[in-house]
C-alpha cells in the first residue's frame, strides 16, 4: 500500500468510527412529525400541537370480542383494574357504575363552582321560586325518579343542568355493566395515555401494558372460553407504534433484499468476492456518513429517512461499478473526472432539498449529500489502495461490445423520441387537474386495514374523529379559561339556534378562577338564603324547612376552597381537561371541539357563523378546521418541493454549463433526463396514481443518477481516446441494473412514501440510460471504429 | 344521571304492560282464571288506544302531590306513547325496543339492549301480545282479581334490579278499558295514572 494509500486509509477508519459513534447515540423518530412544519405560522404551528397533543392524540381504544357479554364484562373489568394502576395511563374508562358514581358525586359537590347557571338572580326569592317551580316540573316528568334523591340538597337541580349541558357527546352503549359496541358483540375500553403523541416509545409501553393486561384477564378464564375471547385495540399510539414498527422493518428488509439481489448480480458479473465485498465499502460508508450527518444536523432521526438508505445503495454502488468494471488502471485519469462531476450534479440536486420546510426532505437532502460525498471520495481514495495486486476481474469488454450494437441500432429510431416526449406531454395536459395528490393522507403509512379498524371503534365509542375545534391561547392557564369561557358564551347561542350540533369545553369542569369566584360571591348566606326560600316557595307545594340540605350545602360551598386542575386528577372529568387544556412550548390552548348536527361536516355556513362568533368574543381564539389546515400544509409543501426541484434541476444545468462549456453539450446531457422525467410523470398520469410529494423527490433523483449515465455518454463522444466505449457501456448497464434492482425493490414497498420513490425512481432510471444512449451522437462513431478495429 | 332514561323505561313499560299484556297467576280462582283469559284475549283484540291521562305523583319529600296531565297512545303490536302537556312538556315513545325521548327540543334515544333490567317488562309485553304466558311468568308474579266488568291486576316483579326500584304495580280496569295505574316504588312514593277520555283514532 503506497503513502496515501495508508493516509488516505487513517482517515477513513477515524471517519468511520465517528460516524458509528454518532449514529449510535442519535435518537430514532418516526411519528407524524416529519410531516410536519418547522417554520410556521401560528395556525400551523397549533395544527401540529394538536396532532401531537390535541384531545385524539393520546386516546386508546380496546375492543373485547368473542364469548358472551358477560365474560367480556369481566374482563373489561379486570383490564381496567389493572391499567388504572399503571401509571402508563392517565385514565382508563370502561363505563362501570362506580366511575360514573364518582363523576356524578363531584359534580355534586362543586355543582355551586361549575354551573354556569349560578348568579345572584338565582338567589333572589324570585329566582329561587322559578327555578324551583321548574325544578318540580322535572320531579314530575320521567326523570323525577332520577332527581328525586338529588332534590333536597340541589332543589335548582344544578347538577343535572351541568350534565346535560354534556349534551352531544353521545356515551358508548353498554352490556352487562360496561361499555359495549352498539351491536353489543364487543366490550370496550377507553384510556389515555400519558406518553405525548411524539414519544412513540412510550406510546409503545402503554400498548404493550394494553395487551399484557388482556392477556392476564384472560389467562384467568377457563380453558374453553380462552380461545373465543378476542382483542383489538386502535386510537393514535396503536396506530403510531404501528407505523414505526412498519417502517423499521421495511427499512430493514428492503435494505436486506436490495443489498443481496445487487451481491448477487455483480457477483455473476465479476466473479470475485473480493471485488464484491469492497463494491460494498463505500455504499456502506456513505450510509454511515449519512445517517451520522442527520443526526448532526438534527433533533431526531426520521425512520423515513433511513428508508432512504436503499436509495443511496442504489446510486452509490454505481460508483465501484465504474471503479471496478472500466479499467482501473485509467480510473484517476479517464473515469474520475466524470464521476466527480456526476457527483457534483447530483449534491446540486439535492442541496436544493436542504432549505425545504418539511423535515423529511431536508433529512433526504442532507442524507444523500453526506452519502453520496463520502461513497464517491472512498471510491477514489480509499478503493485504489485497497485493490489486490492480483485482481482476477472478468473482461466485460464483449458484453459492452453487445450493448453498443443494440444501442446503435436502437439509435436509429431516435426520431421516436420526439413522439414520446409529445405523448408524455399530451397526457400531462390532458390530466393537468388530477395529477397531484393533495392530501397529507396520501403519505400516511398506516395500512388500510388498521385504517379501517380504528373507524370502527371509534364508531362503536361514540368518538367520532372532530375535525373542527376552537383553539383559545394565552400565555397563563387561567387566562386561557377565561378567553375559552368568552368564546363559550358567543357558541352557546349558536347551539341553541341549531347551527351547530354542540361543542366541548374545558371549562365545563375546570371554570376560570374569577368565573368561579363570581360565582361564589352570588352565593347568599344561610340566614339571607333561609327568608328568601321562605318568600321563594309560596305556592309551591314544599316548605323552606325541608330544604335545610341545600341551605347547609350553599353555606358551605360560599367558603369552600376554588376547584384546580389538579382536584380533578384521576377522574374521567379529570381527563377531559387534561385532553382539552394544552401545555404548548408558547403557553395554554384550550380546545373547543365543534360538532355538526348528525354529520361528521359543517356545512360553510355553519363554519362562517362559527367564526364569526368567535372572532365577536375578541379574545385570542381562532377556528381550525383540521383536515383543511392539514391538506393546505401538504400542499405548501408540494408547491415548495416542486419549486425546489427545479431549483435543483436549474442549479444543476448551471453546473453542467460551467463544466461542460458548451451549450451543445449540455443539451444533448440534459435532454435525456428531462425526457426521462415527462415520461415517467405521464405514466403515473396515465395509470391514475396521483403525483405525491414523493414523486418529485424521485423526479429529483432521475436526474442526479441519470447525470451520470449522459455523462459518461458525453465523455465518451468528447474524448473517444479516452477509456474503452464497450467497458464504459458495460459499467453503465450494470450500475443502471443495481440501481433498478434498489428502486424496484423499494416500490414494493408498503409504505407509500418509500413505494412512491421506487416506483418514480426504478423506470426513470432505466429511462434516462436509454434515451441518454439514443440521443448520444459519439456513440456511432467508436462503434464503428470498434467494428473496423 | 347517565341513563335519565332508564326510569322512563320503567314506568312506560309498567304502562304498556297495563294497558296490553296480562298472564296469569297460580292463586285465582277458576272463575277470575277464566275472566282472565278471556281479558288477555279482549286486549290483544285492540288494536289501537287514543286517550287522555293525568298523573298524581305523591312524594315523601314533597308536603303535597305533583300532578301532571297529557295523551297515551297505543298501536299495535309494539308503539306506545306517552305525551305530557302539562306542567313540562315532554314525548315519550317505545318503539321497537328503542325508548326515545322529547325534552326542549331535544330528542334522545336509547336501546332497551343497554338496559337489561327494564327488559323483563318490555319482553313481558312481547310475551303477552304473542300469547306466551311462560316468557311473561319469568319476570312477574301476576295476581288477577274480581271480574271482567271490574278487575284489577297486581304485578309484581322478581327482578332483584327492577325490584330496588318498584315495588309493585296495581292496574285496575272494566272489560277491556284500563281505568288506572298505580306504581308503588321501593320508597314508599306512589304514582297514580288514571286514564281520561278516549280522543278517537
Amino acid at each position: 500500500m503506497t503513502r496515501a494509500g495508508k493516509t488516505a486509509t487513517l482517515i477513513w477508519a477515524l471517519g468511520a468510527l465517528l460516524a458509528a459513534f454518532i449514529a449510535a447515540r442519535a435518537s430514532y423518530t418516526a411519528d407524524l412529525s416529519a410531516f410536519l412544519p418547522r417554520r410556521a405560522n401560528e395556525t400551523q404551528h397549533r395544527l401540529v400541537e394538536l396532532l401531537r397533543e390535541g384531545p385524539a392524540a393520546h386516546l386508546i381504544i380496546a375492543a373485547i370480542g368473542g364469548t358472551d357479554a358477560a365474560t367480556r364484562a369481566a374482563v373489561s373489568r379486570q383490564m381496567a383494574l389493572r391499567l388504572r394502576a399503571d401509571p402508563a395511563f392517565l385514565a382508563v374508562d370502561n363505563g362501570e357504575p362506580a366511575q360514573l358514581e364518582r363523576d356524578r358525586e363531584f359534580i355534586f359537590e362543586h355543582r355551586y363552582l361549575l354551573s354556569p347557571r349560578v348568579s345572584a338572580e338565582l338567589f333572589t326569592a324570585a329566582g329561587l321560586h322559578q327555578a324551583i317551580g321548574t325544578a318540580l316540573d322535572v320531579l314530575a316528568s320521567s326523570a323525577g325518579p332520577l332527581v328525586k334523591p338529588l332534590f333536597l340538597g340541589d332543589p335548582t337541580l344544578e347538577t343535572l343542568a351541568i350534565v346535560e349541558s354534556l349534551g352531544s357527546s353521545h356515551a358508548p352503549h353498554t352490556a352487562a355493566g360496561v361499555w359495549s359496541s352498539p351491536d353489543g358483540a364487543r366490550a370496550l375500553l377507553l384510556a389515555h395515555t400519558r406518553a405525548s403523541g411524539a414519544d412513540i416509545d412510550g406510546q409503545q409501553a402503554a400498548c404493550v401494558a394494553f395487551e399484557q393486561s388482556f392477556a392476564a384477564a384472560r389467562a384467568a378464564l377457563p380453558a374453553a372460553q380462552r380461545s373465543a375471547l378476542s382483542f383489538s385495540m386502535s386510537g393514535p399510539p396503536v396506530l403510531a407504534v404501528a407505523s414505526r414498527a412498519t417502517i423499521k422493518s421495511q427499512v430493514w428488509r428492503l435494505s436486506a433484499v436490495s443489498a443481496t439481489a445487487i451481491a448477487a448480480l455483480l457477483m455473476a458479473v465479476y466473479r470475485s468476492l473480493p471485488v464484491l465485498l469492497l463494491t460494498f465499502v463505500p455504499v456502506a460508508s456513505g450510509a454511515l456518513a449519512g445517517v451520522a450527518a442527520v443526526a448532526l444536523g438534527f433533533p431526531a432521526v426520521h425512520g423515513i429517512t433511513l428508508g432512504f438508505g436503499v436509495t443511496l445503495i442504489g446510486e452509490s454502488v454505481d460508483y465501484a461499478i465504474y471503479f471496478f468494471t472500466q479499467r482501473s488502471s485509467e480510473f484517476r485519469r479517464a473515469v474520475w473526472p466524470t464521476i466527480r462531476l456526476g457527483v457534483l450534479t447530483s449534491i446540486c440536486g439535492f442541496a436544493a432539498l436542504l432549505p425545504s420546510a418539511f423535515p423529511g426532505l431536508s433529512q433526504l437532502g442532507l442524507y444523500s449529500i453526506a452519502g453520496l460525498s463520502a461513497a464517491a471520495l472512498v471510491t477514489r481514495f480509499v478503493l485504489p489502495a485497497w485493490l489486490p495486486r492480483a485482481v482476477r476481474m472478468r473482461d466485460l469488454t464483449a458484453a459492452g461490445g453487445n450493448f453498443e450494437r443494440l444501442f446503435v441500432r436502437l439509435r436509429a429510431a431516435r426520431g421516436a423520441l420526439l413522439l414520446v416526449a409529445i405523448l408524455a406531454a399530451t397526457v400531462l395536459y390532458l390530466h393537468r387537474d388530477a395529477l397531484w395528490s393533495r392530501e397529507l393522507a396520501a403519505l400516511s403509512p398506516i395500512r388500510a386495514a388498521d385504517l379501517q379498524l380504528d373507524e370502527e371503534l371509534r364508531a362503536a365509542a361514540g368518538a367520532p374523529d372532530t375535525g373542527y375545534i376552537v383553539v383559545a391561547a394565552a400565555a397563563e392557564r387561567d387566562a386561557t379559561l377565561e378567553a375559552a369561557e368568552a368564546v363559550s358564551a358567543r357558541l352557546t347561542p349558536l347551539v341553541d339556534a341549531g347551527v351547530i350540533g354542540g361543542f366541548d369545553s374545558p371549562t365545563r369542569f375546570l371554570p376560570s378562577l374569577a368565573a368561579q369566584e363570581a360565582r361564589q360571591r352570588s352565593l347568599p348566606p344561610a340566614s339571607v338564603l333561609r327568608a328568601r326560600l321562605d318568600e321563594g316557595l309560596r305556592g309551591l307545594p314544599l316548605t323552606a324547612a325541608r330544604l335545610e340540605p341545600f341551605v347547609s350545602d350553599v353555606e358551605r360551598a360560599r367558603d369552600g376552597p376554588l376547584l384546580h386542575q389538579a382536584d380533578l386528577a384521576g377522574s374521567s372529568l379529570g381527563l377531559v381537561v387534561d385532553t382539552l387544556l394544552v401545555r404548548g412550548s408558547a403557553g395554554w390552548s384550550a380546545l373547543l371541539p365543534v360538532s355538526a348536527h348528525d354529520s361528521p361536516d359543517l356545512p360553510a355556513a355553519a363554519i362562517a357563523q362559527v367564526r364569526s362568533a368567535v372572532a365577536s368574543a375578541s379574545v385570542g381564539a381562532e377556528l381550525l378546521d383540521l383536515k383543511k389546515e392539514a391538506d393546505r400544509l401538504y400542499s405548501g409543501y408540494l408547491g415548495e418541493a416542486v419549486r425546489l426541484a427545479i431549483g435543483g434541476f436549474i442549479a444543476i444545468v448551471l453546473l453542467l454549463v460551467v463544466a461542460l462549456r458548451a451549450p451543445v453539450r449540455v443539451a444533448r446531457v440534459v435532454a435525456p433526463l428531462a425526457l426521462s422525467v415527462l415520461t415517467v410523470a405521464a405514466l403515473f398520469a396515465a395509470l391514475g396514481h396521483a403525483l405525491t410529494i414523493l414523486h418529485v423527490v424521485g423526479m429529483l433523483l432521475i436526474v442526479a443518477v441519470g447525470s451520470n449515465y449522459a455523462l459518461f455518454f458525453d465523455r465518451a463522444a468528447m474524448h473517444p481516446e479516452e477509456g474503452s466505449a464497450p467497458l464504459t457501456l458495460a459499467s453503465l448497464v450494470l450500475a443502471n441494473f443495481a440501481t433498478v434492482i434498489a428502486f424496484g425493490v423499494l416500490a414494493c414497498s408498503s409504505v407509500p412514501v418509500l413505494a412512491d420513490l421506487g416506483a418514480t425512481v426504478a423506470p426513470g432510471t432505466l429511462l434516462a440510460l436509454l434515451f441518454s444512449a439514443m440521443l448520444a451522437p459519439a456513440v456511432t462513431r467508436t462503434a464503428a471504429r470498434a467494428a473496423v478495429g | 344521571m347517565r341513563h335519565p332514561l332508564l326510569s322512563c323505561v320503567v314506568l312506560l313499560s309498567a304502562l304498556t304492560i297495563g294497558s296490553e299484556s296480562l298472564a296469569s297467576s297460580p292463586a285465582e280462582s277458576a272463575d277470575e282464571s277464566a275472566a282472565f283469559d278471556q281479558l288477555l284475549k279482549l286486549l290483544a283484540e285492540r288494536r289501537h288506544d287514543h286517550v287522555t291521562f293525568t298523573e298524581v305523583q305523591a312524594l315523601a319529600i314533597l308536603d303535597r302531590p305533583l300532578r301532571s296531565s297529557g295523551e297515551l297512545r297505543y298501536d299495535a303490536p309494539d308503539r306506545l306513547e306517552k305525551r305530557t302537556l302539562e306542567p313540562r312538556p315532554e314525548d315519550l315513545v317505545l318503539e321497537h325496543g328503542t325508548l326515545s325521548i322529547e325534552r326542549d327540543h331535544h330528542r334522545r334515544s336509547v336501546s332497551l339492549r343497554d338496559f337489561p333490567q327494564a327488559v323483563p317488562y318490555v319482553e313481558s309485553l312481547r310475551a303477552t301480545l304473542a300469547g306466551d304466558r311462560a316468557a311473561l311468568a319469568r319476570y312477574f308474579t301476576v295476581q288477577f282479581s274480581g271480574t271482567l266488568g271490574s278487575w284489577t291486576l297486581e304485578l309484581t316483579p322478581t327482578d332483584a334490579v327492577v325490584k330496588r326500584s318498584v315495588q309493585r304495580i296495581l292496574i285496575t280496569g272494566e272489560s277491556d278499558r284500563i281505568r288506572t295505574v298505580q306504581i308503588r316504588q321501593s320508597d314508599g312514593d306512589t304514582s297514580t295514572l288514571t286514564i281520561g277520555r278516549e280522543i278517537g283514532p
